[in-house]
């Protein structure tokens, strides 16, 4: 087989794995959008918030040290002990629901029927605030996060094509790792939307509020809920980057890499991401493959957008969105 | 209405509050960012930095005799608020300007010359501010990215017994002003030496580098050398890592070699190697001193857990330099409360020994250079420094290693003429300032 | 009392639909004038003018551009660093192609240029709609970015990058470079800003408003009662993109002086923008000054009062104020979703019953 063949199918191989982390980002705008309607701008921020309150409680910072040491003039920073991985998960999920339900008391429940635009705004504020919340809270240094997922290339990929090409693909073992949780997330989700009592009220709510208003379904519930469960879908995002990069400001910014995935997929439609996440991260890879020795490299950052676009240019809801119907 | 007349009555009285004409101290201001995606290395730098200016104030009451003066504003390594941070301080008499960002310093050279204000961009900035006859205002002692490239390229030949002919060397670069100054020298060492250069971009901030070390991985390149900031250079490393390419074949610039680079890829980063441009680690008499006058204390900067790292070493070691600059001058000029313009000149004509340092409780730790006005850039010596993932620490694996001077005038004489034909600049070296 | 709108009368059509009807407004912004052009200039030192009033100035004429199209138009843009971006290199490469071609022209051939460009991003908004435009736009700002940081051509070929703005003079003085005065940039600064700004008013006044604000409204509807969407949307694209491109220009030349896109004009910048459109209110001139004025002094003031003042570590103070900012966005969303124009009426409101509130 030709080697540019082979360097391709490895780009593309790891397109797809990429991709599901694209697409684990993307879970979460999904989650907010189909619920309640709002473009949840602040999901990368989550993402890192989460992951910072991990780490945080794994390693027993104090929180707020910071703060409480420029005011007291004290000097602390932690409290000594170490927790187990999964107490400290579970810790974080109780932090991200607090957080979801303080998202709902303060923000939306005073912003119900405003123009989406409003709600959009709204989500960059929180963005802003949950940011610099983060940093005091937690100081803004670059952590090690450490929840014992392995890394670096695999070994039985790198045997398997090399029996069979000659040529040993790279394939990193986090990202097959976070393809399984990522499968794993999808099937939980979908079968707690189909099968359990709140998960129906969701899907209830997602179809039409006055409808499911007047069936004595709460709304307030159901955001909550909807704002727990993106947090949660971003503590796993954040796990899986922060296992990458370190756990740092930079984490927030992987929310640009996932827009282009959900206009692709359909701001509505949770395989619309997952396949989104694919066709995105297949073809960024194979047009930066092909395309690096003539424009240059560093494509990725806008080639996503740029096929987005051309998506879009043929149907304008996205792969998998609800057609959108107007009328005067 | 109300408001807004109570907001600006606030503002003109903090505005007259911020600038107060204080007597008998000598102005070191500190363009700091301590957020922002690059604010966990600005926060070792500036940590190292204020702590030795509190060290002299607290030991010998300040240099001699007259106490320093810190103030701190906060760039977020943001270009608007580092100008936005100068035209607070410009009209304070500021000693000396360290702006810590490629993009700021850039802003900054025309305005500092215009304003007489001396800057110091210790290892980044423009390089070809060596020419002091073009600029007068900016020195970048004691060595500069080209100076970096070539020390690196000197070393690899050390490594393989004087010839790099058909070797392939992989350059990353963030993709900025800051990745882009080694190119050229590169490029021109090249073909001196005849290796092959790839140059690879990451776009900033670098959290995603999955294409460029499948190139690499593909290219199989004897050595990588990476020009990297911030995020960028944990990411790479653990990529490198994955791919499981020799660590010891791949180098770093100085400002890609910092505990925070190496930490996140634990054991996968060890034997990870950057420049050095000055000794690490708390092994050094100096820090007896800052344990008992600044952290005893309770005076040291942040949280104080950055102590002896390579960032706060930096920030430690320009803070030293433009302490023993400010000496030089009050030394030139007879005058203990000396000005920018008499700061230029201690700038100018700095030397530092090896004698000196050892005398100030760093022997060893940086390089012994002379700065004149045909050379604001030192001597460009470096070291290598290899990273221990299980002991966590950096040694230093080489002597000092020095560039190819004469490449680096060369290419530095025709940037700076360019600029002084640009802007109308005659070259000629700055009279002392009167006084 | 004080603000009254009675008692006004007028005795033409063309007094009756001038640009401020009632004497008072009138008075008041002749005054805004005078004070800006006669008052300001003599008082005004190196450093208001720079960190604080001419970035208030240029970012007034971006947020002008931006809420044409989001304010009058309806069409959702994160673009705006790009098209900023657009207007700096523009000026950059015509200044230094043509060096003796007065500053000004090249200011308003770098709007023209950012035109054509945000024309042609403007194209998909005629199939795409609202947030997936939006996130459309995004891809203006990523491409644009990346061929102004990668393609040699855009920066003189410079070694690093970099666009560095010589030295240009207007009536024989500099107004760029490091040698200019405040003032004199001031100045630049706010004539393009009252041209902008009287041309952003009377075209949202005509008969291009109108079917921009038809189409904003619903564009279905505005179409079938004859609008064409497609001569609407890219005209609003147009003259968006001329006022943000020369905003960009200003930005460049006379405030920053060098500058790299990625850094310098960046998705953030696209926000603040946005931002400032959003609290000042969108469909406002008056709010997009309102606007500007609050983001760019807000975070001054906040960093006076927290370091200078209470004497705050900076990273304290700095993730403070990112918070303080993020929760000003939300209260202002949550208590006057319409911006500070809405309030500002309110206020009117007010005026006009006072002392008499029954």
């Amino acid at each position: 087989m030709p080697d540019t063949l082979l360097f391709a199918m490895e780009a593309a191989l790891n397109g797809l794995t990429a991709g599901v982390m694209y697409a684990l980002v993307a879970l979460g705008f999904v989650l907010i959008f189909k619920a309640s309607g709002i473009f949840n701008f602040s999901q990368g921020v989550m993402a890192l918030f989460a992951a910072l309150t991990l780490v945080g409680l794994q390693t027993g910072q104090i929180p707020f040290s910071h703060l409480i040491n420029a005011i007291f003039g004290t000097r602390m920073h932690h409290f000594g002990w170490t927790l187990p991985t999964v107490v400290a998960i579970a810790g974080t999920v109780v932090v991200m629901v607090i957080f979801a339900w303080a998202v709902e008391r303060f923000i939306f429940r005073h912003l119900v029927n405003q123009e989406p635009i409003i709600l959009f705004m709204a989500t960059i504020g929180l963005a802003y605030f949950l940011e610099g919340f983060g940093d005091i809270m937690w100081g803004a240094e670059v952590k090690r996060l450490d929840v014992g997922l392995p890394q670096g290339m695999s070994g039985p990929v790198d045997d398997l094509t090399f029996a069979w090409f000659g040529y040993g693909f790279y394939m990193d073992r986090l990202e097959i790792w976070a393809a399984l949780i990522a499968s794993l997330l999808v099937i939980s989700l979908v079968l707690f939307s189909q099968y359990t009592k709140q998960g129906r009220a969701l899907r209830a709510v997602a179809d039409d509020h006055q409808a499911a208003l007047s069936v004595g379904i709460s709304l307030r519930f159901i955001w909550v809920l909807v704002w727990s469960l993106a947090g949660i879908v971003a503590l796993v995002a954040g796990m899986m980057w922060g296992a990458k990069s370190g756990v740092q400001f930079s984490l927030s910014l992987i929310a640009l890499k996932a827009l282009p995935v959900l206009i692709l997929g359909g701001f509505t439609s949770i395989p619309g991401a997952i396949v989104g996440g694919l066709i995105i991260g297949v073809g960024e890879k194979l047009f930066d493959f092909f395309m690096q020795p003539i424009v240059g490299g560093a494509t990725e950052n806008w080639f996503a957008y740029m096929l987005a676009l051309a998506f879009l240019l043929f149907r304008p809801q996205g792969l998998f969105g609800e057609k959108i119907i107007e009328r005067v | 209405m109300m408001n807004m007349t109570r907001m600006a009555a606030v503002l003109a009285v903090t505005m007259t509050a911020a600038a107060p004409a204080v007597a008998q101290s000598l102005h070191f201001p500190m363009l700091n960012y301590r957020t922002g995606p690059f604010g966990p290395n600005g926060m070792a730098f500036a940590d190292g930095y204020q702590d030795y200016l509190t060290l002299i104030n607290e030991r010998d009451g300040g240099i001699g005799g007259v106490p320093i003066r810190m103030t701190e504003c906060e760039t977020a390594y943001n270009t608007e608020r580092g100008v936005e941070c100068y035209q607070g301080i410009r009209g304070d008499s500021p000693l000396v300007i360290q702006p810590l960002s490629t993009g700021i310093t850039y802003q900054l050279i025309p305005r500092t010359m215009e304003d007489q204000v001396p800057m110091h961009t210790m290892g980044y900035g423009r390089t070809s501010a060596v020419n002091g006859e073009v600029f007068n205002w900016t020195f970048n002692y004691p060595g500069t990215y080209w100076d970096g490239a070539s020390v690196i390229i000197n070393y690899l030949l050390e490594e393989n017994d004087g010839s790099l002919e058909g070797k392939k060397i992989v350059l990353l670069y963030h993709n900025s002003a800051y990745g882009r100054e080694p190119i050229p020298t590169l490029t021109r060492l090249a073909e001196h030496h005849g290796y092959e250069l790839i140059t690879i971009g990451v776009d900033s901030p670098g959290q995603e580098q999955g294409n460029q070390w499948l190139q690499i991985r593909r290219e199989r390149p004897d050595y990588v050398t990476m020009w990297g900031w911030g995020v960028m250079n944990a990411v790479a490393i653990q990529e490198a890592a994955n791919i499981r390419f020799p660590m010891e074949n791949f180098i770093g610039v100085w400002w890609s070699g910092s505990e925070q680079d190496v930490r996140p890829a634990g054991a996968g980063a060890h034997g990870y190697k950057s420049l050095a441009m000055h000794g690490t680690g708390r092994d050094y008499p100096i820090y007896d001193d800052i344990q008992e006058y600044v952290i005893d204390r309770g005076l040291a900067a942040g949280t104080g857990d950055e102590v002896g790292t390579v960032l706060y070493s930096r920030g430690m070691y320009a803070s030293m330099l433009a302490v023993e600059a400010a000496k030089k001058a009050q030394e030139i000029h007879g005058v203990e409360e000396i000005t920018p313009a008499m700061m230029r000149d201690g700038m100018a004509n700095l030397v530092i020994t090896e004698e000196l340092m050892e005398e100030l409780g760093l022997p060893g730790f940086g390089p012994a250079f002379e700065v004149t006005c045909q050379n604001h850039g030192g001597t460009g010596e470096a070291m290598i420094q290899q990273w221990d993932a299980e002991s966590g620490t950096w040694s230093l694996i080489t002597d000092w290693i020095a560039p190819n001077r004469d490449l680096i005038m060369e290419m530095v004489m025709e940037d700076s003429l360019a600029y002084a034909a640009e802007n109308n600049i005659e070259p000629q070296c700055l009279e002392r300032s009167g006084g | 009392m004080i603000y009254r709108e009675a008692g006004d009368f007028k005795t033409s059509y063309a007094a009756d639909n001038q640009t401020f009807p009632l004497r008072g407004d009138r008075l008041a912004y002749y005054l805004a004038v005078i004070f800006a052009l006669g008052v300001v200039p003599f008082f005004i030192n190196d450093y208001w003018a720079n960190a604080i009033v001419i970035p208030f100035l240029i970012y007034t004429i971006a947020a002008l551009g931006l809420n044409i199209l989001i304010g009058y138009c309806g069409q959702l843009s994160l673009g705006t660093g790009a098209f900023m971006a657009t207007g700096a290199y523009a000026a950059f490469k015509l200044t230094t192609a043509f060096p003796s071609l007065n500053i000004i022209f090249v200011i308003i051939l770098a709007g023209v240029v950012t035109a054509g460009v945000g024309v042609a991003f403007g194209l998909p908004s005629l199939r795409i709609k609202g947030f997936y435009l939006a996130v459309a736009t995004l891809a203006a700002q990523f491409f644009l970015i990346w061929l102004y940081t990668r393609t040699p051509w855009f920066f003189n070929y410079s070694p690093t990058g970099m666009i560095s703005m010589p030295t240009r003079e207007l009536f024989g003085y500099p107004v760029t470079g490091a040698s200019a005065t405040a003032v004199s940039g001031y100045l630049l600064c706010a004539v393009f800003l009252i041209a902008s700004a009287w041309l952003a008013r009377n075209l949202t006044r005509g008969t291009l408003g109108r079917q921009w604000m038809a189409i904003r409204d619903m564009d279905i509807a505005a179409e079938i009662i004859g609008v064409n969407p497609l001569r609407a949307k890219l005209s609003a694209f147009a003259v968006s993109s001329f006022l943000v491109g020369i905003s960009g220009a200003l930005f460049f030349t006379v405030y920053l002086g060098a500058a790299e896109a990625g850094e310098s004009f960046g998705i953030d910048k696209s926000f603040l923008v946005l931002f400032m459109v959003i609290i000042g209110g969108l469909g406002s001139i008056l709010g997009s000054f309102l606007g500007a004025f609050l983001l760019v002094v807000g975070p001054v003031l906040l960093k006076i009062l927290l370091v200078n003042n209470l004497g705050w570590p900076t990273d304290v103070a700095a993730h403070l104020e990112i918070m303080i900012i993020g929760a000003l966005i939300i209260l202002f969303l949550v208590m006057e979703p319409h911006g500070l124009t809405a309030l500002w009426r309110t206020i009117k409101e007010k005026l006009r019953l006072w002392p008499f509130p029954h």
